[in-house]
């Protein structure tokens, strides 16, 4: 996303082409992006994603395919609540978003929705959108609802394209405004829905802080005659930059009226900041591959993938992952990650709790050794913070334990 | 998770079936407990689908709502979910054995002899896995302020007479479930991972089949390969071979089952009224063939249903048997000691919820006021501090947890010296008692210390400890009777076993009454300003 790369984006570009071979790159959504800062230390996830590999494609053809799905019922109320929230003029919808934001009633000054050639291509409406977003900051008196604006983010030198429901622009300040179909119940909602959104949401920040940087960029190269393109994190206020709070349009208690929530997304957005630099990192990630590595499925004519599986596990295991439990939520690869894990009798299997409590121990077997090994020394002092260096601390603790859990259980110590 | 229950899940993992994480069941379970499965319509926060109930395994009763959207078949749902629940829920209200207490005038301060009410059992409801009671909760909540056509004012959409009161039930039941200890309405998923380690990560427990293939996977596989199996074997229709336990469905089958079932079920309904409401005949007919083509069209409504029953009765089962399965498993195990102690706390909310809704209460406000509030967090903190000492004190294997965190050791006594306190008027005994144990506590000089399991409360305090050898000596200083000498068999011999806690093991506590959130407001002060108000507005949409 910074401008360092740019030189050797092509290069990197192709490579990453290379990896994916002949699938048609899948382009990160916000919620893929979103997910990314749930599994932040996972080498492969990030890989892959830069490279736009259809990770679901992949753990088809692994023989564990992701089991995610919305519900079609999910989907048709979610689409209902919207069109309620935006038809007549928007008028649900900006009934609690005036209360929070102190937007003018209609008579003073009407409220601007721009079209945004939703028809169009991506790269097309992300031009659209970032004209429209300029001339709506660029007066500080309007008020500009852009509906399902197109922004754009660079990815691993990539373009994403990222569809929030909405942003509205005024003072030359705008705020993301997601749509949920979640309700607040009696002023609270689910902290894990909340959650989510607001992660996806640190996305969408992400990437108008970035058209901001760049619209002002632009503006400076014109008027000094050279490009410069600052950093989009060194300059906070730059006109247009998005709010570093969201806005939450969800149904309130059981019905279809909308109430809003304000989130503080900053945390997400650090975290999301952080993810994506690991990301633009791909190249080191790249240098690590043995030559030739691809995750190409090889597709016939019919669209079937004939690329061998265990060719293709093998690709996949050339980077290094982090597996935790919730990557089973959270990644299409959750279940060929966990059986790998299971496979390598790796202690990660069991979460990151347990990784942390077993210390240097890193398998099943060993930890399983350890608890079963009679000469550690039953006196050492298994809590003591002054033990001798040379006693293995997560060692002898499972050790102890293991006694007090066969005495306990009535079996012999093993 | 401590690195014992680690350590179970590492064995499980080595010898592919669940590993015992308890020595005995530390849940109450009822003779009659009643099994609820709900199912929830996705994309509607606490929408009813459907339900699974009853007391009896081999008769489980299924209701469903045939059109999630439709506010008219949701209150029918509810009422018939009503009538199965609560008979089952009021049939312990009528046996009652009187408990004495004493109570303190409020304005003299004299303390006067009552007797309250206390219902000698209690209903027990078990779901598969805490979604399951957040959905219960949600129904609580959409439903306790509904109006019903015998309120003064009953709105535009009047509810059935008793489905507010379901409301009120669940409430106070699915609140009550965040007591700790508590078992008046449990998780099956809770119940299992309390008493046996998987070789899988908690998040993996969630699921119930999963979590069940651990305890009896089929023959030639792993609980491991067994549970992966659960999660994602589907059939030659895409369905999965072992639905999720809900409250959610699996989208894929709304997607493929449900959707088409409730579409043709709602066509055939739309064709019949269409025939009830409208004055000619379809074309082509006759009015003559008007009574056969109503028949007609109320078979297919009668077919529709048929199948949408059948649809939902398939993804429901299975969790129905697991839910049993999972109560056979538990009920292998014998009862802790302070079961009885706790369920009596149950009894207690149970009663006392019982006494308010005969007193004519307003339904549980939407949010508690600020004085409830810490009212219920200091009891839920209170009760988790209980529920640890007791399982501490019941289970060998939760008391070896706090031996491997320093708060508690265990040996053979060696020696016993008598001693005494000679520093007020006649002197009491202070007998030193030393342990040999490998365990190593924080057993600092000073520090009280407090005896396990012995015939009555006994503490003492840690007076030295030799890590060479493998010793801890401890005064003992209550517990011995009144005289200058110990009554006899109030101290332990050498050679004894023994526990000492370096934790107290009577949490104060008084008299068992009932806890805050279950005195009545006539009994505890005003129900506070909190919002009551029926919500006629709110309406599902
Ligand atoms: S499932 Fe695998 S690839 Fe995906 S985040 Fe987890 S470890 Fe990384």
């Amino acid at each position: 996303m910074n401008v360092s790369h740019l030189g050797q984006a092509q290069p990197l570009a192709q490579r990453l082409a290379e990896l994916r071979g002949r699938a048609p790159q899948r382009s990160l959504d916000a919620r893929a992006l979103a997910a990314l800062a749930a599994n932040p230390g996972c080498r492969r996830r990030a890989l892959l994603d830069a490279a736009g590999v259809d990770k679901a494609a992949v753990a088809h053809r692994l023989g564990r395919p992701a089991p995610f799905g919305q519900s079609p019922f999910a989907i048709a109320r979610g689409n209902v609540f919207e069109y309620r929230l935006k038809e007549n003029g928007y008028a649900a919808l900006l009934e609690p978003l005036r209360r929070h934001l102190g937007l003018p009633e209609h008579t003073d000054t009407p409220l601007a929705v721009p079209d945004l050639l939703h028809r169009s291509s991506p790269a097309v409406r992300a031009g659209r959108t970032r004209v429209a977003l300029a001339e709506a900051a660029a007066d500080p008196a309007a008020w500009t609802l852009l509906d399902h604006p197109m922004l754009r983010l660079t990815v691993a030198g990539s373009p994403a394209y990222l569809e929030p429901d909405a942003v509205v622009v005024h003072g030359g300040r705008c705020t993301v405004v997601e749509i949920k179909s979640f309700p607040i119940l009696d002023g609270s909602a689910d902290p894990a829905k909340v959650g989510a959104a607001a992660r996806q949401a640190a996305v969408y920040v992400l990437a108008l802080q970035e058209t901001a940087a760049e619209e002002a960029g632009d503006k400076a190269g014109e008027e000094a005659g050279r490009p410069t393109l600052p950093s989009p994190y060194a300059v906070p206020d730059l006109p247009g930059s998005p709010e570093l709070t969201v806005l939450l349009v969800c149904p309130k208690d059981f019905t279809n009226r909308p109430t809003v929530a304000a989130v503080d997304i900053r945390r997400e957005l650090a975290t999301t900041r952080r993810q994506l630099a690991l990301m633009t990192r791909v190249d080191q990630l790249l240098g690590s591959l043995p030559a030739g590595t691809t995750f190409d499925l090889a597709p016939d004519e019919a669209g079937s993938p004939t690329r061998p599986s265990e060719e293709l596990a093998d690709a996949v295991e050339s980077v290094p992952a982090a597996y935790r439990p919730d990557c089973l939520s959270t990644c299409e690869l959750g279940f060929h990650c966990r059986a790998q894990a299971r496979c390598a009798d790796s202690v990660d299997q069991l979460g990151p709790g347990v990784r942390g409590e077993l210390g240097t121990i890193t398998t099943v077997t060993e930890a399983l050794k350890a608890a079963a090994d009679l000469n550690t020394d039953p006196t050492a002092d298994p809590t003591s913070e002054t033990r001798p260096t040379e006693t293995r601390p997560a060692e002898a603790r499972l050790a102890y334990a293991a006694a007090l859990r066969a005495e306990a259980l009535g079996r012999a110590a093993r | 998770m401590s690195l014992l229950s680690t350590l179970a899940r590492l064995e499980a993992i080595r010898s592919g079936r669940a590993e015992p994480l308890a020595t005995v069941r530390h849940r109450h379970l009822s003779d009659r407990p009643m099994v609820v499965v709900p199912l929830a319509a996705a994309g509607e926060a606490g929408a009813p689908l459907a339900v699974l109930l009853g007391t009896d395994r081999a008769a489980p009763r299924l209701h469903l709502v045939p059109q999630p959207l439709n506010r008219t078949q949701r209150f029918d749902f509810l009422a018939r979910f009503a009538a199965e629940l609560l008979p089952y829920l009021e049939s312990f209200g009528a046996e009652v054995e009187q408990i004495e207490a004493s109570e303190k005038d409020p304005e003299t301060g004299e303390k006067t002899q009552v007797f309250r009410e206390l219902c000698a059992d209690a209903p027990q409801l078990i779901v598969p896995n805490p979604g399951s009671i957040r959905h219960l909760a949600l129904l609580g909540r959409s439903t306790r302020f509904r109006r019903t056509a015998e309120d003064a004012d009953p709105g535009p959409y009047p509810a059935p007479t008793r489905v507010p009161l379901l409301g009120r039930w669940l409430t106070h039941l699915t609140e009550r479930s965040q007591v700790p200890g508590s078992s008046l309405l449990l998780p099956m998923t809770g119940l299992l991972a309390r008493h046996w380690a998987t070789g899988q990560s908690h998040l993996e427990d969630q699921h119930l089949a999963a979590q069940l293939a651990w305890h009896s996977p089929p023959p030639g596989l792993t609980g491991a390969e067994a549970a992966e199996l659960a999660e994602t074997e589907r059939d030659a229709h895409g369905q999965l071979t072992h639905p999720p336990a809900g409250p959610a469905t699996d989208p894929r089958f709304d997607e493929l089952v449900l959707a088409g079932a409730i579409t043709r079920h709602d066509a055939a309904l739309v064709a019949l009224q269409h025939l009830t409401t409208a004055g000619q005949p379809a074309a082509g007919l006759t009015t003559a063939d008007r009574p056969a083509e109503r028949q007609r069209a109320e078979l297919l409504v009668k077919l529709a249903s048929e199948q949408l029953h059948a649809a939902l009765e398939s993804v429901l089962l299975p969790t129905w048997r697991d839910v049993w399965h999972g109560l056979d498993l538990l009920r292998t195990l014998p009862p802790a000691a302070h079961l009885a102690e706790r369920w009596e706390s149950d009894r207690w909310s149970y009663t006392g919820h019982r006494d308010r809704l005969a007193a004519g209460e307003p339904p549980q406000p939407k949010q508690d006021d600020a004085v409830t509030a810490a009212r219920k967090l200091a009891q839920r903190e209170r009760e988790q501090v209980r529920v640890d000492v007791q399982e501490a004190l019941d289970d060998p294997l939760v008391m070896a947890e706090r031996r491997l965190a320093g708060e508690a050791f265990t040996g053979v006594v060696t020696e016993v010296t008598p001693a005494y306190d000679t520093s007020g008027r006649s002197p009491k005994p202070r007998p030193l008692v030393t342990v040999r144990t490998e365990d190593r506590p924080h057993a600092d000089p000073g520090r009280e210390a407090h005896r396990a399991n012995g015939l009555a409360a006994q503490k003492a305090v840690i007076v030295g400890a030799d890590p060479a050898e493998g010793t801890i000596t401890v005064q003992v200083t209550s517990g011995m009777g009144r005289k200058k000498e110990p009554e006899p068999g109030s101290l332990p011999e050498p050679g004894d076993r023994i526990t000492f806690t370096l934790f107290e093991l009577t949490p104060r506590q008084s008299a068992p009454l009932p806890d805050p959130d279950d005195t009545p407001w006539t009994h505890g002060g005003p129900p506070g300003s909190a919002d009551h108000s029926p919500t006629a507005a709110e309406e599902w949409e």
